[in-house]
Protein backbone atom coordinates (compact mmCIF):
# COMPACT_ATOMS: atom_id res chain seq x y z
CA UNK A 1 0.00 0.00 0.00
CA UNK A 2 1.67 3.34 -0.91
CA UNK A 3 1.04 6.20 1.22
CA UNK A 4 -1.00 8.26 -0.90
CA UNK A 5 -3.22 5.33 -0.90
CA UNK A 6 -3.55 5.35 3.01
CA UNK A 7 -6.73 7.48 5.22
CA UNK A 8 -5.44 6.55 8.13
CA UNK A 9 -2.41 6.06 9.95
CA UNK A 10 -1.87 4.69 13.56
CA UNK A 11 1.74 4.39 14.48
CA UNK A 12 2.59 2.86 18.40
CA UNK A 13 -0.48 4.00 19.52
CA UNK A 14 -0.85 3.85 23.20
CA UNK A 15 -3.15 5.24 26.09
CA UNK A 16 -2.75 5.00 29.57
CA UNK A 17 -5.35 5.54 32.32
CA UNK A 18 -3.65 6.91 35.32
CA UNK A 19 -1.53 3.22 35.55
CA UNK A 20 -4.11 0.97 33.51
CA UNK A 21 -2.52 0.68 30.16
CA UNK A 22 -5.83 0.47 27.77
CA UNK A 23 -4.16 0.27 24.48
CA UNK A 24 -0.61 -0.66 24.08
CA UNK A 25 1.47 -0.48 21.22
CA UNK A 26 -1.36 -0.66 18.46
CA UNK A 27 -0.65 -0.03 14.38
CA UNK A 28 -2.43 -0.24 11.69
CA UNK A 29 -3.17 1.74 8.18
CA UNK A 30 -6.38 2.29 6.73
CA UNK A 31 -6.43 2.69 2.96
CA UNK A 32 -9.07 5.26 1.44
CA UNK A 33 -12.63 3.80 0.37
CA UNK A 34 -11.89 0.96 2.96
CA UNK A 35 -14.26 -0.66 5.33
CA UNK A 36 -12.77 -2.13 8.50
CA UNK A 37 -14.66 -3.66 11.14
CA UNK A 38 -12.74 -3.22 14.77
CA UNK A 39 -13.28 -6.27 17.09
CA UNK A 40 -12.52 -7.40 20.26
CA UNK A 41 -13.54 -8.60 23.77
CA UNK A 42 -16.27 -6.96 25.43
CA UNK A 43 -14.39 -4.12 27.51
CA UNK A 44 -11.30 -4.80 25.73
CA UNK A 45 -11.54 -0.76 24.48
CA UNK A 46 -12.61 -0.24 21.07
CA UNK A 47 -14.75 3.02 22.34
CA UNK A 48 -11.49 4.68 23.98
CA UNK A 49 -9.66 3.28 20.51
CA UNK A 50 -11.99 5.41 18.57
CA UNK A 51 -11.98 8.74 20.85
CA UNK A 52 -8.22 8.41 20.75
CA UNK A 53 -9.12 8.56 16.91
CA UNK A 54 -11.43 11.87 17.64
CA UNK A 55 -9.77 13.16 20.37
CA UNK A 56 -13.28 13.50 21.82
CA UNK A 57 -13.50 14.10 25.58
CA UNK A 58 -9.82 15.57 25.45
CA UNK A 59 -8.52 12.04 24.63
CA UNK A 60 -5.00 12.35 23.95
CA UNK A 61 -2.76 9.72 23.15
CA UNK A 62 -0.19 8.71 25.99
CA UNK A 63 2.08 8.26 23.05
CA UNK A 64 1.88 7.15 19.41
CA UNK A 65 0.50 8.84 16.39
CA UNK A 66 -2.63 8.89 14.22
CA UNK A 67 -2.44 10.43 10.81
CA UNK A 68 -5.24 11.29 8.16
CA UNK A 69 -3.99 12.17 4.89
CA UNK A 70 -0.93 11.88 6.59
CA UNK A 71 -1.90 15.12 8.65
CA UNK A 72 -2.37 14.81 12.58
CA UNK A 73 -6.06 14.62 13.04
CA UNK A 74 -7.87 18.09 12.84
CA UNK A 75 -12.00 17.88 13.59
CA UNK A 76 -12.31 21.54 11.83
CA UNK A 77 -10.08 20.74 9.08
CA UNK A 78 -10.44 17.08 8.12
CA UNK A 79 -14.49 15.76 7.53
CA UNK A 80 -14.91 13.20 9.73
CA UNK A 81 -18.41 11.67 10.97
CA UNK A 82 -19.21 9.80 13.90
CA UNK A 83 -22.24 7.59 14.73
CA UNK A 84 -22.47 6.67 18.53
CA UNK A 85 -24.09 3.60 19.86
CA UNK A 86 -26.71 5.65 21.29
CA UNK A 87 -29.06 7.68 19.11
CA UNK A 88 -27.44 10.84 18.83
CA UNK A 89 -30.11 12.74 16.85
CA UNK A 90 -30.97 16.51 18.02
CA UNK A 91 -34.42 16.33 19.79
CA UNK A 92 -34.98 19.91 18.94
CA UNK A 93 -34.50 19.46 15.32
CA UNK A 94 -36.70 17.97 12.91
CA UNK A 95 -35.27 14.81 10.51
CA UNK A 96 -34.72 16.96 7.91
CA UNK A 97 -33.13 19.42 10.27
CA UNK A 98 -30.71 16.96 12.07
CA UNK A 99 -29.75 15.56 8.58
CA UNK A 100 -28.67 19.42 7.76
CA UNK A 101 -27.12 19.81 10.78
CA UNK A 102 -23.66 19.22 9.40
CA UNK A 103 -23.87 20.68 6.17
CA UNK A 104 -24.93 24.45 7.57
CA UNK A 105 -21.76 23.75 10.44
CA UNK A 106 -19.84 23.68 6.88
CA UNK A 107 -21.84 26.76 5.56
CA UNK A 108 -22.66 24.90 2.45
CA UNK A 109 -24.99 26.46 0.05
CA UNK A 110 -28.80 26.76 0.41
CA UNK A 111 -29.37 25.00 -2.48
CA UNK A 112 -26.65 22.16 -2.20
CA UNK A 113 -27.76 21.69 1.68
CA UNK A 114 -31.18 21.07 0.23
CA UNK A 115 -30.41 18.45 -2.60
CA UNK A 116 -28.13 16.90 -0.34
CA UNK A 117 -30.74 16.05 2.44
CA UNK A 118 -33.62 15.49 -0.37
CA UNK A 119 -30.99 12.82 -1.20
CA UNK A 120 -30.09 11.27 2.44
CA UNK A 121 -33.62 11.27 3.14
CA UNK A 122 -34.48 8.83 0.16
CA UNK A 123 -31.69 6.80 0.85
CA UNK A 124 -32.56 5.68 4.16
CA UNK A 125 -36.23 6.00 3.58
CA UNK A 126 -37.12 8.69 5.59
CA UNK A 127 -38.93 11.27 3.38
CA UNK A 128 -42.19 10.67 4.51
CA UNK A 129 -40.86 11.67 8.19
CA UNK A 130 -38.89 14.49 7.27
CA UNK A 131 -40.56 17.26 9.65
CA UNK A 132 -40.99 15.06 12.70
CA UNK A 133 -39.39 15.18 15.58
CA UNK A 134 -37.05 12.21 17.01
CA UNK A 135 -39.19 11.90 19.75
CA UNK A 136 -41.57 10.84 17.03
CA UNK A 137 -39.01 8.06 15.82
CA UNK A 138 -38.94 4.22 16.21
CA UNK A 139 -35.33 3.50 17.15
CA UNK A 140 -34.55 2.15 13.78
CA UNK A 141 -35.89 5.27 12.14
CA UNK A 142 -33.67 7.21 14.76
CA UNK A 143 -30.57 5.20 13.89
CA UNK A 144 -30.76 6.03 10.06
CA UNK A 145 -31.42 9.49 11.06
CA UNK A 146 -27.92 9.14 12.52
CA UNK A 147 -26.54 7.75 9.27
CA UNK A 148 -28.17 9.92 7.30
CA UNK A 149 -26.35 12.96 8.94
CA UNK A 150 -23.30 11.34 8.84
CA UNK A 151 -23.20 10.51 5.43
CA UNK A 152 -24.82 13.79 4.61
CA UNK A 153 -21.51 15.82 4.64
CA UNK A 154 -19.71 13.58 2.51
CA UNK A 155 -16.83 12.23 5.18
CA UNK A 156 -13.55 11.46 4.35
CA UNK A 157 -13.84 9.49 7.17
CA UNK A 158 -16.65 7.40 8.96
CA UNK A 159 -16.54 6.29 12.54
CA UNK A 160 -19.15 3.82 13.85
CA UNK A 161 -19.26 2.74 17.47
CA UNK A 162 -21.61 -0.23 17.66
CA UNK A 163 -24.15 1.55 16.10
CA UNK A 164 -26.41 -0.85 15.82
CA UNK A 165 -25.91 -2.88 19.14
CA UNK A 166 -29.45 -1.92 20.55
CA UNK A 167 -31.51 -3.14 17.86
CA UNK A 168 -32.82 -6.47 17.36
CA UNK A 169 -31.58 -8.54 14.21
CA UNK A 170 -34.12 -8.15 11.79
CA UNK A 171 -33.42 -4.43 11.70
CA UNK A 172 -29.98 -4.69 12.39
CA UNK A 173 -29.70 -6.74 9.01
CA UNK A 174 -31.69 -3.84 7.49
CA UNK A 175 -29.64 -0.84 8.65
CA UNK A 176 -26.35 -3.66 7.27
CA UNK A 177 -27.75 -3.57 4.24
CA UNK A 178 -28.54 -0.07 3.67
CA UNK A 179 -25.20 1.36 4.77
CA UNK A 180 -23.32 -1.05 2.55
CA UNK A 181 -25.22 0.73 0.06
CA UNK A 182 -24.49 3.66 1.17
CA UNK A 183 -21.17 2.72 1.48
CA UNK A 184 -20.69 1.80 -1.94
CA UNK A 185 -22.49 4.66 -3.25
CA UNK A 186 -20.02 7.10 -1.53
CA UNK A 187 -16.58 5.31 -1.19
CA UNK A 188 -16.20 6.62 2.16
CA UNK A 189 -13.77 5.17 4.77
CA UNK A 190 -15.05 3.34 7.39
CA UNK A 191 -13.70 2.21 10.64
CA UNK A 192 -16.98 0.07 12.08
CA UNK A 193 -16.42 -1.44 15.97
CA UNK A 194 -18.31 -4.03 16.51
CA UNK A 195 -18.92 -6.66 19.17
CA UNK A 196 -20.50 -9.09 16.69
CA UNK A 197 -18.32 -10.97 14.63
CA UNK A 198 -20.99 -11.94 11.90
CA UNK A 199 -21.75 -8.16 11.45
CA UNK A 200 -18.34 -7.45 11.07
CA UNK A 201 -17.62 -10.13 8.29
CA UNK A 202 -20.68 -9.15 6.98
CA UNK A 203 -19.80 -6.04 6.26
CA UNK A 204 -15.96 -5.33 6.19
CA UNK A 205 -12.94 -6.04 3.73
CA UNK A 206 -10.93 -5.87 6.58
CA UNK A 207 -11.07 -7.08 9.95
CA UNK A 208 -8.74 -5.91 12.83
CA UNK A 209 -9.32 -8.51 15.95
CA UNK A 210 -8.03 -7.29 19.04
CA UNK A 211 -7.01 -8.33 22.87
CA UNK A 212 -8.30 -7.88 26.15
CA UNK A 213 -6.77 -5.35 27.68
CA UNK A 214 -3.54 -3.87 27.66
CA UNK A 215 -5.55 -4.51 24.05
CA UNK A 216 -3.22 -4.89 20.72
CA UNK A 217 -3.60 -6.44 17.52
CA UNK A 218 -3.80 -10.01 17.66
CA UNK A 219 -4.17 -10.10 13.81
CA UNK A 220 -5.84 -8.47 10.55
CA UNK A 221 -7.83 -10.68 8.54
CA UNK A 222 -8.34 -9.28 4.98
CA UNK A 223 -12.00 -10.40 4.02
CA UNK A 224 -12.31 -10.81 0.40
CA UNK A 225 -15.69 -12.54 0.45
CA UNK A 226 -18.01 -11.68 -2.40
CA UNK A 227 -20.59 -9.60 -1.92
CA UNK A 228 -23.47 -9.99 -1.61
CA UNK A 229 -23.02 -12.06 1.33
CA UNK A 230 -24.52 -14.92 2.62
CA UNK A 231 -24.59 -15.75 6.51
CA UNK A 232 -25.53 -19.40 5.92
CA UNK A 233 -22.61 -20.11 3.28
CA UNK A 234 -19.60 -22.22 4.28
CA UNK A 235 -16.89 -19.50 3.60
CA UNK A 236 -18.28 -16.52 5.73
CA UNK A 237 -18.90 -19.18 8.58
CA UNK A 238 -15.53 -20.32 8.19
CA UNK A 239 -14.02 -17.45 8.30
CA UNK A 240 -16.95 -16.17 11.39
CA UNK A 241 -15.21 -19.69 13.32
CA UNK A 242 -12.09 -18.15 12.23
CA UNK A 243 -12.94 -14.46 14.22
CA UNK A 244 -14.71 -16.18 16.86
CA UNK A 245 -11.64 -18.71 17.85
CA UNK A 246 -9.02 -15.83 17.72
CA UNK A 247 -11.38 -13.87 20.17
CA UNK A 248 -12.05 -16.86 22.64
CA UNK A 249 -10.34 -16.20 26.11
CA UNK A 250 -11.65 -18.88 27.99
CA UNK B 1 -61.26 9.18 25.58
CA UNK B 2 -60.59 11.83 22.61
CA UNK B 3 -58.26 14.65 23.51
CA UNK B 4 -60.96 16.91 22.89
CA UNK B 5 -63.54 15.29 25.05
CA UNK B 6 -61.17 14.89 27.92
CA UNK B 7 -60.54 18.26 27.85
CA UNK B 8 -64.04 19.61 27.89
CA UNK B 9 -64.87 16.92 30.59
CA UNK B 10 -61.89 18.71 32.63
CA UNK B 11 -63.33 22.43 32.19
CA UNK B 12 -66.47 21.27 33.07
CA UNK B 13 -65.40 19.93 36.33
CA UNK B 14 -63.00 22.67 37.11
CA UNK B 15 -66.24 25.04 37.18
CA UNK B 16 -68.35 22.53 39.02
CA UNK B 17 -65.49 22.47 41.47
CA UNK B 18 -65.55 26.25 41.50
CA UNK B 19 -69.24 26.15 41.72
CA UNK B 20 -69.17 24.03 44.89
CA UNK B 21 -66.92 26.26 46.73
CA UNK B 22 -68.54 29.60 46.24
CA UNK B 23 -71.71 27.40 47.52
CA UNK B 24 -70.06 26.50 50.39
CA UNK B 25 -68.90 29.71 50.56
CA UNK B 26 -72.11 31.22 50.51
CA UNK B 27 -73.78 28.86 52.98
CA UNK B 28 -71.39 29.09 56.28
CA UNK B 29 -71.49 33.23 55.80
CA UNK B 30 -75.01 33.08 55.61
CA UNK B 31 -75.86 30.27 57.52
CA UNK B 32 -73.21 29.93 60.43
CA UNK B 33 -71.50 31.83 62.92
CA UNK B 34 -69.15 32.80 60.63
CA UNK B 35 -71.30 35.46 58.97
CA UNK B 36 -70.35 37.86 61.72
CA UNK B 37 -67.03 38.07 61.08
CA UNK B 38 -66.29 36.65 57.16
CA UNK B 39 -68.90 38.46 54.04
CA UNK B 40 -70.37 36.27 51.64
CA UNK B 41 -69.22 35.85 47.93
CA UNK B 42 -72.23 38.37 46.73
CA UNK B 43 -71.00 41.01 49.32
CA UNK B 44 -67.18 40.55 48.07
CA UNK B 45 -67.87 40.50 44.36
CA UNK B 46 -69.88 43.79 44.67
CA UNK B 47 -66.72 45.27 45.94
CA UNK B 48 -64.74 43.71 43.26
CA UNK B 49 -66.75 45.13 40.47
CA UNK B 50 -67.31 48.39 42.58
CA UNK B 51 -63.45 48.38 42.83
CA UNK B 52 -62.69 48.10 39.48
CA UNK B 53 -64.66 51.85 38.86
CA UNK B 54 -63.93 53.86 42.21
CA UNK B 55 -60.22 54.32 42.97
CA UNK B 56 -58.62 52.70 46.03
CA UNK B 57 -55.75 54.69 47.47
CA UNK B 58 -54.34 55.90 44.18
CA UNK B 59 -55.82 53.62 41.99
CA UNK B 60 -58.56 51.38 40.92
CA UNK B 61 -58.06 47.56 41.47
CA UNK B 62 -56.77 46.93 37.94
CA UNK B 63 -54.12 49.86 38.63
CA UNK B 64 -53.11 48.16 41.42
CA UNK B 65 -52.77 45.11 40.02
CA UNK B 66 -50.78 46.54 37.16
CA UNK B 67 -48.20 47.92 39.41
CA UNK B 68 -47.76 44.73 40.88
CA UNK B 69 -47.27 43.29 37.43
CA UNK B 70 -44.85 45.50 36.55
CA UNK B 71 -42.78 44.70 39.55
CA UNK B 72 -42.99 41.04 38.44
CA UNK B 73 -41.90 41.45 35.41
CA UNK B 74 -39.03 43.62 35.58
CA UNK B 75 -37.96 41.23 38.94
CA UNK B 76 -38.52 38.34 37.30
CA UNK B 77 -37.08 39.06 33.62
CA UNK B 78 -33.83 40.19 34.92
CA UNK B 79 -33.88 37.63 37.49
CA UNK B 80 -34.15 34.68 35.25
CA UNK B 81 -31.37 36.22 32.74
CA UNK B 82 -29.11 35.97 35.56
CA UNK B 83 -30.67 32.80 36.59
CA UNK B 84 -29.72 31.41 33.11
CA UNK B 85 -26.28 32.97 32.92
CA UNK B 86 -25.37 31.50 36.18
CA UNK B 87 -26.90 28.51 35.85
CA UNK B 88 -25.45 27.53 32.74
CA UNK B 89 -22.22 28.90 33.95
CA UNK B 90 -21.98 26.28 37.23
CA UNK B 91 -23.53 23.39 34.86
CA UNK B 92 -20.74 23.72 32.29
CA UNK B 93 -17.67 25.35 34.18
CA UNK B 94 -15.55 23.87 36.46
CA UNK B 95 -14.31 27.17 37.95
CA UNK B 96 -17.47 28.65 37.66
CA UNK B 97 -19.05 25.97 39.67
CA UNK B 98 -16.40 26.07 42.09
CA UNK B 99 -16.62 29.83 42.72
CA UNK B 100 -20.43 30.01 42.60
CA UNK B 101 -22.35 27.15 43.76
CA UNK B 102 -20.98 27.26 47.68
CA UNK B 103 -22.41 30.70 47.87
CA UNK B 104 -25.19 29.93 45.91
CA UNK B 105 -26.42 26.82 48.02
CA UNK B 106 -26.01 29.03 50.91
CA UNK B 107 -28.15 31.69 49.71
CA UNK B 108 -30.96 29.35 48.10
CA UNK B 109 -32.82 28.09 50.98
CA UNK B 110 -33.60 31.71 52.46
CA UNK B 111 -36.78 32.70 51.20
CA UNK B 112 -37.28 36.24 49.69
CA UNK B 113 -39.72 37.88 52.46
CA UNK B 114 -36.46 37.34 55.00
CA UNK B 115 -34.42 39.22 52.51
CA UNK B 116 -36.61 42.38 53.02
CA UNK B 117 -35.12 43.80 56.16
CA UNK B 118 -31.71 43.76 54.33
CA UNK B 119 -32.62 44.63 51.03
CA UNK B 120 -34.81 47.94 52.63
CA UNK B 121 -31.18 48.83 54.41
CA UNK B 122 -29.27 48.92 51.17
CA UNK B 123 -32.40 49.76 49.03
CA UNK B 124 -34.46 51.97 51.00
CA UNK B 125 -38.09 51.74 50.29
CA UNK B 126 -38.66 52.90 46.69
CA UNK B 127 -39.10 50.69 43.51
CA UNK B 128 -36.03 49.15 43.59
CA UNK B 129 -35.91 46.99 46.76
CA UNK B 130 -39.34 45.22 45.26
CA UNK B 131 -37.95 44.21 42.18
CA UNK B 132 -35.21 43.04 44.19
CA UNK B 133 -37.29 40.74 46.77
CA UNK B 134 -39.08 39.79 43.54
CA UNK B 135 -36.24 38.70 41.51
CA UNK B 136 -34.52 37.26 44.17
CA UNK B 137 -38.08 34.73 44.24
CA UNK B 138 -37.10 34.00 40.68
CA UNK B 139 -33.37 33.89 40.80
CA UNK B 140 -33.31 30.49 43.05
CA UNK B 141 -35.40 28.80 41.11
CA UNK B 142 -34.33 29.73 37.23
CA UNK B 143 -30.57 29.10 38.47
CA UNK B 144 -31.03 25.72 39.68
CA UNK B 145 -33.13 24.41 37.06
CA UNK B 146 -30.53 25.27 34.18
CA UNK B 147 -27.44 24.55 36.46
CA UNK B 148 -29.25 21.18 36.73
CA UNK B 149 -29.78 20.98 32.72
CA UNK B 150 -26.58 22.45 32.01
CA UNK B 151 -24.68 19.90 34.23
CA UNK B 152 -27.01 16.91 32.21
CA UNK B 153 -26.60 17.66 28.89
CA UNK B 154 -26.23 14.51 27.03
CA UNK B 155 -22.42 14.16 26.60
CA UNK B 156 -22.72 12.18 22.83
CA UNK B 157 -24.77 14.84 21.45
CA UNK B 158 -22.13 17.50 22.21
CA UNK B 159 -19.65 14.95 20.93
CA UNK B 160 -21.79 14.48 17.94
CA UNK B 161 -21.93 18.28 17.24
CA UNK B 162 -18.43 18.50 17.57
CA UNK B 163 -17.55 15.46 15.21
CA UNK B 164 -19.70 17.53 12.64
CA UNK B 165 -17.26 20.45 13.01
CA UNK B 166 -19.42 22.70 15.34
CA UNK B 167 -17.41 25.06 17.18
CA UNK B 168 -17.37 26.01 21.18
CA UNK B 169 -19.36 28.83 20.44
CA UNK B 170 -21.77 26.62 18.26
CA UNK B 171 -21.84 24.17 21.29
CA UNK B 172 -23.13 26.28 23.58
CA UNK B 173 -25.76 27.72 21.30
CA UNK B 174 -26.70 24.85 19.23
CA UNK B 175 -26.97 21.97 21.78
CA UNK B 176 -26.50 23.33 26.00
CA UNK B 177 -28.78 26.15 25.15
CA UNK B 178 -31.30 24.24 23.33
CA UNK B 179 -31.12 21.14 25.33
CA UNK B 180 -31.43 22.87 29.01
CA UNK B 181 -34.35 25.04 27.60
CA UNK B 182 -37.57 22.64 28.69
CA UNK B 183 -35.71 22.63 32.01
CA UNK B 184 -35.15 26.13 32.59
CA UNK B 185 -38.88 26.72 31.35
CA UNK B 186 -40.16 24.53 34.31
CA UNK B 187 -37.87 26.37 36.55
CA UNK B 188 -39.40 29.89 34.91
CA UNK B 189 -43.04 28.50 35.79
CA UNK B 190 -42.32 28.02 39.17
CA UNK B 191 -40.41 31.29 39.64
CA UNK B 192 -43.08 33.48 38.48
CA UNK B 193 -45.62 32.05 41.09
CA UNK B 194 -42.84 32.57 43.76
CA UNK B 195 -42.26 36.24 42.00
CA UNK B 196 -45.80 36.68 42.40
CA UNK B 197 -45.86 35.63 46.01
CA UNK B 198 -42.78 37.78 46.50
CA UNK B 199 -44.34 40.97 45.46
CA UNK B 200 -47.32 40.93 47.39
CA UNK B 201 -44.86 40.40 50.21
CA UNK B 202 -42.90 42.97 49.14
CA UNK B 203 -45.88 45.45 48.51
CA UNK B 204 -46.60 45.18 51.90
CA UNK B 205 -43.89 46.66 53.55
CA UNK B 206 -42.93 50.47 53.01
CA UNK B 207 -46.00 50.61 49.32
CA UNK B 208 -48.69 52.57 48.60
CA UNK B 209 -50.11 50.79 45.57
CA UNK B 210 -50.29 47.38 44.70
CA UNK B 211 -52.33 43.90 45.07
CA UNK B 212 -50.11 43.22 48.59
CA UNK B 213 -50.96 46.89 49.62
CA UNK B 214 -54.58 46.43 48.84
CA UNK B 215 -54.51 43.47 51.18
CA UNK B 216 -52.55 44.98 54.32
CA UNK B 217 -54.93 47.88 53.85
CA UNK B 218 -57.83 45.65 53.84
CA UNK B 219 -56.40 44.42 57.51
CA UNK B 220 -55.97 47.49 58.29
CA UNK B 221 -58.85 49.30 58.10
CA UNK B 222 -60.65 45.70 58.80
CA UNK B 223 -62.43 45.23 55.91
CA UNK B 224 -62.11 42.04 55.26
CA UNK B 225 -64.30 41.99 51.81
CA UNK B 226 -61.15 43.98 50.86
CA UNK B 227 -59.10 41.69 51.71
CA UNK B 228 -60.70 38.73 49.82
CA UNK B 229 -60.86 41.09 46.78
CA UNK B 230 -57.10 41.31 46.95
CA UNK B 231 -56.76 37.55 47.92
CA UNK B 232 -59.05 36.86 44.88
CA UNK B 233 -57.23 38.78 42.07
CA UNK B 234 -54.10 37.10 42.80
CA UNK B 235 -55.51 34.18 42.89
CA UNK B 236 -56.82 34.62 39.28
CA UNK B 237 -53.50 36.46 37.99
CA UNK B 238 -51.46 33.70 39.74
CA UNK B 239 -53.31 30.93 37.46
CA UNK B 240 -53.16 33.57 34.48
CA UNK B 241 -49.50 33.90 34.74
CA UNK B 242 -48.81 30.09 35.25
CA UNK B 243 -51.06 29.41 32.21
CA UNK B 244 -49.40 31.44 29.80
CA UNK B 245 -46.05 30.22 31.04
CA UNK B 246 -47.15 26.75 30.23
CA UNK B 247 -48.31 27.98 26.76
CA UNK B 248 -44.82 29.37 26.21
CA UNK B 249 -43.32 26.70 27.18
CA UNK B 250 -45.58 24.00 24.60
CA UNK B 251 -44.36 27.08 21.96
CA UNK B 252 -40.63 27.16 22.28
CA UNK B 253 -40.17 23.64 23.70
CA UNK B 254 -42.47 21.95 20.81
CA UNK B 255 -40.10 19.48 20.32
CA UNK B 256 -39.98 18.16 24.12
CA UNK B 257 -43.76 17.05 24.12
CA UNK B 258 -43.99 15.41 20.19
CA UNK B 259 -43.34 11.84 21.60
CA UNK B 260 -46.13 12.65 24.78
Amino acid sequence: MSEQDIKVKVSHMTKKFGDLLVLNDISFNVKKGEFLCVVGPTGCGKTTFLNCLTKLDAYELTSGEILINNEPVDLMKHNIAYIFQEYSSFPWYTVEENIAYGLKIKRRPEKEIKEAVDEMLEMVGLTEFRNYYPDQLSASMLQRVSIARAFAVKPELLLMDEPYGQLDNELRYKLEDELIKLWKHTGTTVIFITHNIEEAVYLSENILVLTNKPTTIKKEIVNDLPRPRDVTEVNFNKLRDEVTDLIKWW
Amino acid sequence: MSKKKGDREAVMYAILAIASFFVFWWFITTFTAAKQTTPGPIEVIQLLIKSLFEPIGNYTIFGHLMVSLRRVAVGFSVATILGIIFGIAMGTSDWARAIIKPIFELLRPIPPIAWIPIVILFFGIGELPKYVITGIGAFTNVTLNAYTAAENVDPELIGAAKMLGTDEKGIFFRVILPSCTPQIFAGMQVALSTSWMAVLAAEMVGAQEGCGWLILRGNDTLNIALVMVGMIVVGVVGFLLATIMRMAERRFCLWNRMGD
